[in-house]
């Protein structure tokens, strides 16, 4: 039967949901609707009596305290007066939890497993009460309530829903043919339409590459093997597809191990860099390691899912970010979602598997005050934070992970592609069976598992689509749902299967699906042998193709021994998780994939891995020059202050924060809101893996992309900066401290569309060179890395690319957790110390923007200073002799004394006559420039002389002192006061911006 | 018998916080202290009957599909444990037919309820009177709360305690009763045993953020009239050593975190009354 069942609140019951929806539809839409009702709808096909439909309303699907429900329409039964009915559904085949475990509740009730012809779908509906027109209730439905990418909507006026009596049954059921095919493409045809198919594909391969590949298939020896399988001289569309995946920008970073001509136009300089990855990342970690000698705590580095570094004796950590940004732009919380729960499968599928215990999520967005006109297909700022918000909350909380470290940052180029970064720490014993927890092999002869979700149509081309811009034709399948609750599942289920030693090697299935998990662990043993028809599908009708790129989320590949495979299997059947053999590890040297005993696919693994010639690009630096900022001749201090703290890139992201769980695990330390009121900004993370040790880990980040403007150089050199210094606020050293680079670019390929190539390009490697001269002269190796070069939207000519931006995480261990320490004032009589030096650097600052300019004065690293400014700063903390510690960056010492003051509910009374400066003449330029390397600690007066003698020679000056009257005061220059504040008015300045 | 103190913790299909959970029970002095899938204990690998006190941790069941707690208050009811087929209901049923304990936190609060482990009027361990659903704020939020422990009620875990400083983390947590006549019962009973409190004067209070989801009455945890089976949605298993606490960098505080106490209640109550 086809039947609904209408779930909803008892009319006594506040319906919270149905009001946040009314509060956003006045906010977002400033549309004025009186009320909304909201009605969950469950469609069930099966094969069930109206009894057992009965059973399933009043028992699982229904709360009989809270909530009533009807199996024709509930608004009518509870005859609720309204307007207008939206129904929204998903579309045929889109990832539905809740329908998912409304289908296990109703196999559980009829003690049988559903059939493929049955299952339970969900859809939401809202019920209005307003003087509405049809129009703008079609704008709530398509601008609000629904993402008609996945998602499709039913309207109804108050006559006609009563006319239908409610809304009709409909399952959103794929519907697809089974017949197979797989079709062959000819090469052998002009470059143009090389270009075409690789277009008309979203296959994102340019023409040399198409021409490599035609090559191939030409060579007589490749030829006459084919023959002998079957395959003729044409490449299938399985072929076609794993090249097009493997070789992707996405999946092969083809930018970074490009060789590529570099021109600084300023000094003439030329030079040719063979990969920028291997000089300017892996290179300065192999040098940082060997200056370790012994104490080289690296583990794992660049080779894995994420880097593993040692934490004590008998524990690992392994840590990776990533980004979801492009199906973020389509679909914000499936985007999100699956960003998060992605990136918890790489360092769970590092090595052999870690637990995983920390989530960090770093957001880049335009403003949600946005008022222009959006160009097509863009989304509404507002609308992709609050989706990746909640794609990020679900994903982490449902997890059980608690996200511990983040920011949000703005600008107006992040509308055409919203950055959403998401990272994962993970924690291994150092040992697994025996053997050190970081290494991993596949043998041949093991077998190829799957395990998890099944496959369908979701995530088709997202390794591809990833790697070009967003234009008119990306594709609606690259957007995926995540499933936390299946993926944690999985997870117990192979944790134990880890300890029993029931498998040899573990990889995640992200981009390209089966096509690069298997393929990449085939490179282990040499090749492998894929049966496709043996993998479970999530409905019928997927090609051959579809099926070996398919991104759909929550699978994991392991390669399982044959004497191990039938326990593996039967613990899989206990915890309920679905495995699957698909095949053979083998060294035969072939990438082998069959359909129904047919081959569909046989390539040279190392063609496919290999094959792809290094891209040669040319980069030319010249630099831009803005003009000079404009100064106001008499500012008023007070009232730029508390501009500054209210900005977008300053004020308090507490709406956010809240929504994540960050003290799951029992773990918590340091959390991101702290101080008298836990409202303060924390600048790390700091928690306890292990609840019985005192040893624990600071998690922390560095992201300026506002300086890109000037020098991608002081941009990078910054942000690394940025992150150790957050870290060493709060309590870390450097000596056991690791970084993540995660550079997002906008396209730095000059083309057509690209004329700005060379300098893009060019900006790339400044960034990279400062990254490699801060690794090295901080002695912070990187250990893992991403890169996503294709940040540009490009629709009707209008093009936007984001601004260069390289995010830098660090986690590093801190040998007592007691000894941690948070940037809020402590007790009035503590002196105030500012450590290092003030400069002229208001390029690119807040209060540059705030005056409406950018300048040239960008912020410059000196990392050997600073390393023993932060070396000495550790001590002093080890030592117990600092109360508070607080980095100072967007908006400088004046917002930073703010925060440290208000978040200790007490006063700060400074004389900028006491900081040390070079070249500042100027309040406002002491106040609010920011430089780097600069820090606000507050320390005991007993404390005081051994805290002054331990930063002897660190550029530490004494310039204030914690008063007890909560108000900032400062002096200026000239010794006069030139800023009273209170500190409560600051806070509200701070906290009032997004407080949504 | 042995003179053990054993305490379970049952992980698996979205439960979270079993580890911190575990952690409590071993502060609080259980000897043995497993955490156990519910796969396990649907294998009959593990038994209800071999423990003390079981500890239903917070978590996400199913996702919090069709309501938190409500599909896997549905697995509680129709599983059966394999081989065999004894409806795992029975086992549970006898362990608190045995007089043993029950503490539910936060998604194992909304577990109880919606199983109708509680309010348990008349030892009926099967019929919902009380639910817990959205915040007023529509939110979920995490947060630490002050809580007054109302005097003289029969809960086992938090004898001698008068205020109490944990965590929340949900987006349901709004008390619900089914009918006015409940919420008396409840009251008469003296089966509120927490209730969110004013920061200033202690007393209890309807005022976002104190009261963080709207609970009528502040209402943030209750026990079964015998007072052995506790649901909170405050979390006390975040609150174990004086580093959890938000303000541990500013304040004089005792080592020990507010959490172990509330075990070290059950645990001690076990020693006395159970071995």
């Amino acid at each position: 039967m086809l039947a609904r069942i209408e779930v909803g609140l008892k009319t006594r019951i506040n319906d919270s949901f149905g009001q946040a929806t009314r509060k956003r539809i006045a906010a977002d839409l400033q549309l004025a609707v009186e009320e909304v009702r909201t009605i969950k709808v469950f469609t069930v096909e099966a094969d069930i009596t109206p009894e057992q439909l009965q059973a399933a309303a009043a028992g699982p699907y229904c709360d009989p305290v809270t909530q009533d429900y009807a199996l024709d329409s509930l608004a009518r039964r509870q005859e609720l007066a309204f307007d207008w009915c939206i129904e929204v559904g998903y579309r045929p085949g889109v990832t539905d939890n809740e329908g998912r475990t409304a289908s296990q509740a109703l196999a559980l009730l009829l003690g049988r497993p559903l059939n493929d012809q049955e299952a339970v779908y969900t859809s939401m509906q809202y019920l209005l009460q307003g003087e509405l027109t049809r129009g703008q209730v079609e704008i709530i439905a398509a601008k609000l309530l629904a993402n008609e990418l996945i998602e499709r909507f039913t309207i109804l006026d108050h006559r006609e829903f009563v006319d239908q009596g409610g809304v009709p049954a409909h399952a959103p059921r794929v519907t697809g043919g089974d017949q197979w095919r797989v079709a062959e493409i000819d090469l052998n045809v002009s470059d143009e339409t090389l270009l075409q198919i690789s277009r008309d594909g979203v296959l994102a391969l340019g023409l040399e590459e198409m021409q490599v590949i035609r090559d191939h298939l030409a060579d007589p020896p490749v030829i006459e093997q084919r023959r002998g399988l079957g395959l003729g001289e044409k490449i299938t569309d399985v072929e076609l597809e794993v090249l097009a995946q493997s070789w992707s920008e996405h999946c092969k970073h083809k930018i970074f191990n490009a060789q590529i001509s570099y021109e600084d136009t300023v000094s003439g300089e030329k030079t040719v860099f063979h990969s920028l990855f291997d000089t300017f990342i892996r290179a300065p970690t192999a040098e940082i390691r060997r200056q370790m000698g012994d104490n080289d705590w690296c583990l794992s580095v660049f080779k894995d899912n994420a880097g593993v570094i040692r934490f004590t004796q008998d524990w690992n950590i392994a840590f990776k970010v990533e980004t979801h940004n492009s199906p973020s732009a389509l679909d914000p919380y499936g985007g999100a979602l699956t960003g998060i729960v992605g990136v918890n499968r790489d360092p769970f599928g590092t090595g052999m598997g870690a637990k995983l215990i920390a989530n960090t999520d770093v957001f880049c967005f335009a403003s949600p005050f946005y008022e222009d006109p959006l160009p097509a297909r863009l989304l509404h700022p507002k609308r992709i934070l609050e989706g990746v918000r909640q794609g990020v909350e679900h994903g982490g909380n449902k997890s059980g992970i608690p996200t511990v470290n983040g920011s949000l940052v703005f600008d107006s180029r992040f509308a055409g592609k919203p950055l959403v970064f998401c990272g994962t720490v993970g924690i291994m014993p150092t040992l697994v069976g025996g053997q050190p927890s970081e290494h991993k092999k596949a043998n041949p002869g093991d077998l190829i598992v799957m395990t998890g979700g099944r496959i369908g149509k979701d995530g088709i081309h997202g390794a591809t689509f990833s790697s070009e811009e967003l234009h008119e034709g990306s594709p609606a399948t690259a957007v995926q749902i995540g499933d936390p609750i299946t993926q944690k599942r999985m997870f117990d289920c192979l944790l134990k299967a880890r300890d029993l030693g029931l498998y040899s090697c573990i990889t995640d299935n992200g981009a390209g699906g089966l096509s690069s998990s298997v393929g990449e662990m085939a490179e282990d043993t040499g090749g492998f042998e894929l049966h496709l028809d043996k993998a479970p599908l999530k409905y019928p009708g997927l090609q051959p193709w579809e099926i070996m790129i398919s991104e759909a989320q929550e699978r994991m590949t392991l390669a399982v021994p044959p004497a191990r495979i039938q326990e593996f299997l039967a613990l899989c059947r206990r915890m309920e998780v679905e495995a699957t053999v698909l095949g053979t590890f083998t060294d035969s040297g072939k990438f082998h994939v069959l359909y129904q005993e047919q081959t569909v696919a046989c390539l040279d693994m190392d063609f496919v891995h290999h094959g792809l010639p290094p891209m040669q690009l040319t980069a030319r630096w010249t630099p831009p020059i803005h003009p000079e900022l404009e100064l106001p001749a008499a500012p008023n201090l007070g009232e730029e202050l508390h501009g500054l703290l209210g900005r977008l890139n300053v004020c308090s992201k507490e709406y956010v924060v809240r929504q994540y769980d960050h003290e799951v695990q029992g773990g918590s330390v340091v959390k991101p809101l702290t101080g008298a009121e836990n409202d303060g900004p924390s600048d790390a993370a700091v928690i306890r893996p292990q609840l019985d040790a005192s040893e624990g880990l600071v998690i922390a980040h560095g992201i300026c992309p506002k300086y890109s403007d000037i020098d991608t150089y002081h941009m990078a050199a910054c942000a690394v900066d940025e992150a150790i210094r957050n870290a060493v606020a709060t309590g870390a050293g450097l000596d056991h401290m690791a970084g993540l680079d995660n550079f997002c670019w906008c396209d730095p390929v000059q083309s057509e569309k690209t004329p700005d190539g060379p300098y893009k390009l060019a900006q790339l490697v400044r960034a990279n060179q400062a990254l490699a001269a801060c690794a090295v002269a901080f002695g912070v190796p990187c250990i893992s890395g991403k890169d996503s070069m294709k940040n540009d939207y490009m629709m009707n000519n209008v093009k936007i690319s984001i601004p260069p931006t390289l995010l830098f995480s660090v986690v590093a261990k801190i040998a007592d957790v007691n000894k941690a320490v948070t940037m809020d004032a402590k007790k009035s009589g503590d002196l105030v110390y500012l450590l290092g030096t003030t400069y002229d650097e208001l390029g690119g600052s807040e209060y540059a923007a705030r005056l409406g300019g950018i300048g040239n004065n960008v912020p410059k690293v000196n990392p050997v200073a600073a390393r023993r400014r932060y070396e000495a700063l550790h001590q002093a903390m080890t030592r117990g002799l600092v109360a508070s510690a607080h980095d100072l960056s967007d908006g400088g010492l004046g917002v930073a004394a703010a925060e440290c003051a208000f978040a200790g509910n007490l006063g700060l009374d400074i004389d900028l006559g006491l900081a040390l400066a070079e070249g500042v003449y100027r309040d406002d330029v002491l106040l609010f420039a920011e430089s780097a390397s600069r820090l606000l600690v507050t320390v005991a007066p007993a404390d005081a002389d051994e805290f002054e003698q331990t930063m002897a020679g660190a550029e530490c000056s004494r310039i204030g002192v914690v008063t007890s009257e909560p108000v900032l005061r400062v002096s200026g220059l000239n010794g006069e006061t030139v800023l009273v504040e209170r500190t409560e008015d600051l806070k509200r300045s701070w906290q009032h911006t997004l407080a949504f | 018998m042995s003179k053990q103190v054993k305490a379970l913790v049952i992980t698996g299909y979205g439960t979270n916080c079993e580890m911190e959970m575990a952690h409590a029970c071993r502060l609080g002095g259980a000897d043995q202290v497993d955490i156990v899938h519910m796969s396990e204990l649907l294998h009959g690998e593990y038994r209800l009957d071999d423990y003390h006190l079981l500890n239903l941790a917070g978590g996400f069941l199913d996702g919090d599909d069709l309501g938190a707690g409500q599909a896997g208050a549905h697995r509680w009811r129709y599983a059966t444990v394999k081989p065999g087929g004894e409806p795992l209901r029975d086992q549970l049923y006898r362990f608190i037919n045995d007089g043993k304990l029950i503490l539910g936190v936060c998604n194992g609060f909304q577990l109880m309820v919606k199983l109708g482990l509680l309010p348990g009027f008349e030892r009926r361990y099967d019929h919902r009177l009380v639910s817990l659903t959205h915040n007023d704020s529509s939110r979920f939020e995490d947060r630490w709360v002050r809580l007054r422990v109302e005097p003289d009620t029969p809960c086992v875990f938090t004898q001698g305690l008068d205020k109490l400083y944990f965590p929340v983390r949900h987006g349901e947590g709004k008390f619900v009763c089914a009918g006015e006549g409940v919420c008396s019962l409840l009251q008469e009973n003296k089966q509120v045993v927490l209730r969110y409190a004013d920061g200033e004067t202690g007393e209890p209070t309807m005022a976002y953020p104190a009261n963080p989801n709207g609970s009528p009455g502040g209402i943030a945890g209750i026990c079964d009239p015998s007072g052995r089976l506790f649901g909170l949605m405050p979390h006390p298993e975040a609150y174990l050593h004086r580093t959890n606490h938000p303000r541990w960098t500013r304040e004089e505080l005792p080592e020990e975190g507010q959490g172990v106490l509330l075990l070290k209640n059950g645990v001690n109550f076990i020693r006395d009354n159970l071995l």
